[in-house]
């Protein structure tokens, strides 16, 4: 069912949190809430399912009218950060919860959490409390809950943020999993651009409760609309360095970089350069030191400070033979530089 | 074991320092039970005589001390279940729900709770005149359900104040009025709050005293704390061992009581939900 929400505020008290906001959720898609701690998204969130009211603008379930349902009746699945999981409760009576709630026949519930245990893959731990459960299990639970009443939309708030690593990695596919099989419109939101990239058809990155740009996760991290969004996605993260672009790019040391051929701009700017976008594979250009090398089994990142202070990231395969104070000189992918002017802008 | 041999240095200045409560127990015991003459340190023989008052009226004009035993468990139980549904709505919306002067109102019930009773005396006693509740079981009830709300509310607050909130919002998600997820998703997490003050609240009007000298004076009201006190009032030569072993009877519930709730009442302490 597709999601719209137009011309979004919200405000607390005297502090306007959201002003204007629009987002439309195309049916059966995944879209990311993404952004910085304060940036809205949990606000927005908390709109989508009821728990906060509106201050003003519409939102729409399809045709229908949400705005001012209460969030009994809004027909919205949310798993939450902790799961919040009733800790009385067996795993078919939290899964069943909702169902009991609508007055269904016992046999009828008991029918449909097997179903959606299933599909979760937890049909052998229906008899356990949440407290004899692991995280990922729990994770689950959790989800089979939201997802029984067969809502419209499905909300995550920052699901995986409680799970070790490993398990993080196994229930992003699960949930994408999940999600594509039913079907069902989903949002997540989450502060980790990782999250959001992998498992998710489009992003909407916040900042300030606005969103600043709205993509698929490929185009997004190609073509960052600022230096903001640049610097958000991508890890490890982007380079910035500030140059006056002339007839090359001049860098405070008097280094210089080819321009791309797409730069028109002129005067002081500042480039962005991904860290696989600089490393020996492009040839030589700039000159520093390395500073610092952090190993990461498949891959090195490798920190060089340049000649006038500024550091620059690199990623490159373990392997190659790169120590800390060891003189470079590398190149940088021209074309693939981002540029942006000084107040952040795209240029 | 190890623990209490680590620590028996420890257990030997707490057994010191409650050796004369235990000692002044044990000579309640056997006091009760035995005869013993003037003077003497030492109990004489076996003698049921002093608890008498469990099968014949001790004085012509006194009531039974079943009656009284009745009053003293209705006065209590009332106390308590009054006290503890009263607090158990009023701490949730303190907890949970943002009401005007709320914080006013928290402060106003920790002042409560620390007010001395025995001040109130006066004007309480003149309130239950007028209301015709002078000299009545539902009188005092009312009285002492009062003041014990304060702590209850508080203690029960605190109690709502653990809960997660995300248990609340996945209720109201999956459907459920707020009532409904009160009762159904929340209250069971505070169980042990309920138990606890359920059972403090019980002793606690058990054990009253006061209110029922003061305010229910009648021989139709009296509770077994004011039974006690007439029968070492009245007589011109008190009888001892008689008012021991009533004594005895009155605490056998509060003994029975803590062993079994022990677990219970230190939850009071500890707060909190456990998965």
């Amino acid at each position: 069912m597709e999601l719209k929400l137009s011309k979004f505020t919200k405000r607390f008290g005297d502090v306007t949190v959201i002003k204007d906001m629009n987002l439309t959720v195309k049916s059966g898609e995944m879209m990311a809430l993404l952004g910085p701690s304060g940036c809205g998204k949990s606000t927005t969130l908390f709109a989508i399912c009821g728990i906060h009211k509106m201050s003003g603008g519409t939102l729409h379930f399809g045709e229908r009218d949400v705005t001012t349902l209460p969030a009994q009746q809004r027909s919205v699945g949310v798993v939450f950060q902790n799961y919040a999981l009733y800790p009385h409760m067996t795993v078919e009576q939290n899964i069943g919860f909702p169902l009991k709630v609508q007055k269904l026949k016992k046999s009828a519930i008991k029918s449909e959490v097997a179903r959606l245990a299933d599909l979760v893959q937890i049909g052998e731990l229906l008899d356990r409390r949440p407290a004899q459960l692991s995280g990922g299990q729990q994770q689950r639970v959790a989800l089979a809950r939201a997802m029984i009443r067969k809502p419209d939309v499905l909300l995550f708030d920052e699901p995986l943020a409680n799970l070790d690593a490993k398990l993080r990695l196994e229930m992003r596919s699960e949930i994408r999993r999940i999600q594509r099989e039913t079907g069902i419109t989903a949002i997540l939101v989450t502060h980790d651009q990782v999250e959001a990239m992998s498992m998710c058809d489009r992003i909407a990155l916040m900042k300030n409760g606005k969103i600043v740009q709205l993509d698929k996760p490929e185009e997004m991290y190609a073509n960052p609309r600022s230096q903001f969004v640049a610097g958000f996605l991508g890890n490890p993260p982007i380079s910035f360095l500030p140059v006056s672009a002339l007839e090359t790019l001049v860098l405070e040391a008097n280094q210089t970089l080819a321009r791309p051929t797409n730069l028109d701009a002129k005067g002081d700017i500042v480039i962005g350069i991904r860290p696989e976008h600089f490393g020996p594979q492009h040839g030589t250009g700039l000159e520093g030191d390395v500073i610092f090398v952090e190993p990461q089994g498949r891959e090195e990142l490798i920190d060089v400070r340049l000649d006038n202070g500024e550091a620059i990231r690199a990623i490159l395969p373990s392997g190659e033979q790169v120590s800390v104070g060891q003189r470079v000189n590398w190149g940088v992918a021209i074309e693939r530089i981002l540029s942006f002017s000084a107040d952040g802008n795209r240029l | 074991m190890t623990a209490n041999s680590r620590i028996w240095h420890l257990v030997l200045i707490l057994a010191i320092f409650s050796s004369p409560l235990l000692i002044m127990y044990l000579f309640q015991i056997l006091d009760s039970f035995t005869e013993r003459d003037p003077g003497s340190l030492w109990p004489g023989e076996l003698n049921l005589q002093n608890w008498r008052f469990l099968w014949e009226k001790i004085d012509v004009g006194r009531p039974s001390i079943w009656v009284v035993t009745f009053n003293t468990f209705i006065f209590a139980t009332t106390t308590a279940l009054a006290v503890t549904s009263l607090s158990t709505m009023a701490g949730y919306a303190l907890s949970r729900l943002n009401m005007p002067g709320r914080p006013y109102f928290l402060g106003g019930l920790i002042i409560l709770h620390a007010f001395p009773t025995i001040t109130l005396i006066i004007a309480i006693f003149i309130i239950l005149q007028f209301m015709g509740l002078f000299d009545s079981l539902l009188g005092i009830i009312l009285v002492k359900a009062a003041l014990e709300l304060p702590f209850g509310v508080w203690i029960m607050k605190g109690f709502y104040d653990t809960v997660p909130w995300e248990i609340e919002m996945a209720g109201v998600q999956d459907g459920a009025s707020r009532a409904r997820v009160w009762w159904e998703l929340v209250l069971p997490q505070v169980k042990p709050g309920l138990a606890a003050l359920l059972i403090i609240s019980f002793l606690s009007g058990w054990s009253e005293f006061i209110l029922p000298l003061v305010l229910a004076p009648g021989s139709d009201t009296q509770v077994l704390a004011t039974y006690m006190n007439a029968v070492i009032q009245d007589d011109t030569t008190a009888d001892f061992g008689l008012f021991k072993a009533i004594g005895m009877f009155y605490s056998i519930p509060v003994i029975v009581i803590y062993l079994l709730f022990q677990k219970q009442l230190m939850n009071i302490y500890g707060g909190g939900t456990k998965g």
